[in-house]
């Protein structure tokens, strides 16, 4: 299993494309957190606001930077082909699969956490600069803070499970512009169709199902009660996606030809 | 011995023209089976959606907490069909033919409640705070009958807008400006002269100034007219994250007239007085409004507002919640239209067989613009009358809308996603690479649009730049309600409002487009295929 690994690894190293998205993934996600955070205008502290959620708010665009990471982990192979030399080197296919959840699920941990720890610190800096202080009733944004820690490091594991699902999702379709849209369609859509939708039962459950909705519970540190699931709840549900995702595309892997 | 004549292929020269090369294209989009179930599918998704959005959006009220739910009522009409807010306490005499109406307003002063609407069993007036509202409004009116949405011309001063003249609920033009008190009153006057109605204003009595003419057709030769006072409710929409949220409530506006002075056929004895009030109506219980009229002065006390109506959901809008899904899908479509042939080596026999590259991708985007662009109208066609039956049966009131916007809607959407399908093949072209060009184009799209319409994610302010400035702009065609400057609401893309005119909005995604297309040819032609 360990040569396994390190083939993928290997792979995805010395594509030259790999560093540049990862990198892209941090720096996008610091950047729009920091524009968010900027463009806080809260006159006299009147606003309810979630300090670490408005960092965090790049992560929405970060994720998609992961999910192509990740698709192309897979689906770049059977673009060129390199899946067969893979699969006749490793016959055991589930193998692969989880050496590749592996891999990537490892470089979007690191490249996770770069971005959500700039993600903070830019928003801690300029929060402050706005008046978003602790001084004013607002929830402190400081990683020694337990509901802070929660957000930041579960934003970091809400992209690695978001990598994992992706993963699944293009073993299962195999190619990457099916891939990648079905895997951007699941998370924006859910969203979307739930602020459509009037009924306010139906409205609560497409957010609890959504894996973008839910699993974004995880970022919340102010007003918890009035969240449908609890944040942890939310990132079990994400979790529970990328799990069905992987299975579904170990199952195609397994009994499908290449 | 024989002579063999050279081989001559017996077919004919293929002509080298846009035509052949839009046939070539549209061979290759027909026989690729996974394009044409995309396509199907991407219909499938936006009336599917659509379906389900309407299928689940109940609207419904309950009198008592036991008795079964009723549709929500629609709001009152007015004379041009868009539905309306008109509540307000009238004191009215009927004025038979011409005729004219002048006073003097000496004071507007008002309350308003911060805590939502008023407890049963308590005085209406309990708890709430003294002041006067931007668009409080009272004056002078002359109004076709007492029904609601029935035509009326006002000359009305207000709370913080000055004297204004506003007729047909939508049309307002401003008169002298400043707050009316005891030292700087104000003169109205409203003369009829068969359907035309003309506002004058005055801030001494003597010196009248004309601030417009409203032609009222089918004016009936004996309209009440009167004093009225009304009073927009009280909102404040908190410019915050978690979860937008607005508190607020009724108000209450009270205006002191005196020097009241008539012309022309007044048939009644005396005054009537009346709070004109609706099911749907936001505004104070009637007990709380009326008048006073002692030696020549009139003191009346009015809750509610003669404007358009502006807190409906964009119900046709709501309808086409399966645009986004029918978008990725199409996009996915766009992207492959030329990556596909990358990654197959067919773009090599491609340009060998047209050498002029550009004119390949111009062929490929009018193929892919037509096919995307039929679709799309059937699949918009469909789905907003179905949608909009379906939340009828759901109790929803479904709002009239013209067919010049009813076609906007449609077309606008249709283009929107043949717009966006290019968009994807320019920037497919550009990337050469499937996961990174459907990526950027759908989160160039949608995630904009996302975040400025999602509660609790962007500050007020930054999600108006968001759908003026990236391609989620295009979705302004979707748009059917009006945005009006004399009616204080929430205009944000979450309550269906967008900053740019819907033409202006699509051309935002044109431009991009138009930019990806010049880069895509540009590069097109620089590089190895």
């Amino acid at each position: 299993m360990t040569d396994v690994v390190h083939a993928e690894w290997t792979k995805l190293r010395t594509l030259p494309g790999t560093g540049w998205l990862l990198l892209a993934a941090a720096a996008l996600t610091a950047a729009v957190g920091a524009i968010a955070a900027n463009a806080v205008s809260c006159p006299a502290g009147g606003c309810q606001l979630d300090p670490a959620k408005v960092s965090l708010t790049g992560i929405d665009l970060g994720q998609a930077v992961v999910a192509i990471v990740a698709v192309t982990v897979v689906s770049g192979e059977y673009s060129t082909g390199m899946i067969r030399v893979t699969l006749a080197a490793t016959p055991r296919r589930w193998r692969v699969l989880a050496a590749k959840a592996a891999v990537a699920g490892t470089v979007t941990l690191a490249a996770g956490a770069v971005a959500v720890l700039a993600s903070i610190l830019a928003g801690s800096l300029l929060l402050a600069r706005h008046g978003i202080t602790p001084t004013r009733g607002y929830e402190a944004l400081s990683l020694g803070d337990g509901p802070v820690l929660r957000a930041a490091a579960g934003s970091v594991l809400y992209l690695t499970l978001i990598a994992l699902f992706s993963l699944g999702v293009a073993a299962a379709v195999r190619d990457s512009a099916v891939a990648i849209g079905v895997v951007l369609a699941l998370l924006y859509l859910f969203p979307i169709v739930s602020g459509a939708v009037a009924s306010p039962a139906w409205h609560r459950h497409l957010d609890q199902l959504g894996p973008m909705t839910a699993g974004l519970y995880i970022q919340a540190t102010t007003n918890l009660s009035s969240l449908p699931l609890t944040p942890w709840q939310g990132l079990g549900v994400l979790a529970a996606w990328a799990a069905g995702a992987m299975l579904a595309g170990a199952l195609l892997l397994r009994f499908r030809d290449a | 011995m024989t002579t063999l004549a050279p081989y001559r292929s017996e077919l004919q020269t293929g002509r080298d023209g846009f035509a052949q090369l839009i046939r070539a294209e549209w061979t290759k989009f027909r026989t690729v089976r996974g394009w044409v179930i995309g396509m199907a599918v991407a219909m499938l998704l936006i009336v599917g959606l659509g379906a389900l959005t309407g299928a689940n959006s109940e609207c419904g009220i309950q009198l008592t907490p036991t008795s079964p739910s009723l549709a929500c009522p629609a709001p009152p009409t007015g004379p041009d069909g868009g539905w309306v807010t008109d509540s307000f306490y009238f004191v009215r005499q009927p004025l038979a033919g011409n005729g004219s109406i002048t006073v003097r307003v000496t004071s507007l002063t008002g309350l308003y409640s911060t805590h939502g609407a008023f407890t049963p069993g308590q005085s209406p007036t309990a708890g709430m705070t003294p002041g006067v509202q931007p668009w409080s409004k009272a004056g002078i009116i002359i109004k076709a009958s007492t029904r609601q949405g029935a035509a009326y011309a006002a000359m009305m001063v207000t709370g913080s807008h000055g004297v204004r003249m506003q007729w047909d609920f939508t049309h307002d033009v401003a008169g002298l400006a400043g707050t009316v008190t005891a030292a700087s009153p104000r003169w109205l006057r409203l003369t009829r002269s068969g359907d035309t109605i003309t506002g004058y204003d005055s801030a001494d009595g003597a010196h009248w100034t004309r601030v417009g003419t409203a032609t009222l057709a089918g004016l009936p030769s004996t309209a009440q007219a009167g004093l009225f006072a009304a009073s927009p409710p009280y909102s404040v929409i908190s410019a915050s994250f978690g979860g937008s949220s607005s508190t607020g409530g009724p108000t209450l506006a009270t205006a002191v007239f005196d020097q009241l002075s008539r012309q022309g056929t007044w048939p009644a004895a005396r005054w009537t007085g009346e709070s004109i009030q609706g099911f749907t109506s936001r505004a104070m219980d009637r007990s709380a409004q009326g008048y006073r009229q002692a030696a020549g002065t009139f003191t009346v006390s009015g809750s509610g507002d003669i404007a358009p109506a502006t807190d409906n959901p964009d119900i046709v809008k709501q309808t086409l919640a399966g645009t986004f899904a029918g978008l990725i899908a199409v996009v996915v479509i766009g992207v492959m239209f030329i990556t596909a042939e990358y990654r197959r080596g067919m773009i090599r026999t491609t340009f060998a067989a047209s050498p002029r590259r550009g004119r390949v991708l111009a062929a490929k985007a009018t193929v892919l613009a037509a096919v995307t662009f039929a679709a799309g109208l059937v699949a918009v066609a469909v789905t907003i009358p179905l949608g909009e039956r379906l939340l009828h049966e759901n109790g929803n009131p479904i709002p009239p809308v013209s067919p010049l916007t009813w076609l906007q809607v449609v077309a606008g959407t249709a283009a929107l996603l043949a717009v966006a399908a290019v968009f994807g093949l320019a920037v497919g072209t550009l990337l050469r690479r499937s996961a990174g060009a459907v990526t950027a184009v759908i989160a160039g799209i949608v995630l904009p649009y996302l975040l400025a319409v999602a509660p609790g994610v962007l500050p007020a302010g930054a999600e108006l730049w968001l759908v003026r400035v990236t391609p989620a702009a295009a979705f302004a065609v979707q748009q059917t309600v009006q945005q009006y400057p004399q009616v204080t609401a929430d205009y944000t893309p979450r309550n269906g409002y967008f900053p740019l005119a819907p033409w202006a909005g699509f051309a935002v995604l044109c431009a991009w487009t138009a930019l990806a297309l010049v880069l895509a040819v540009f590069l097109l032609r620089r590089r190895d295929a």
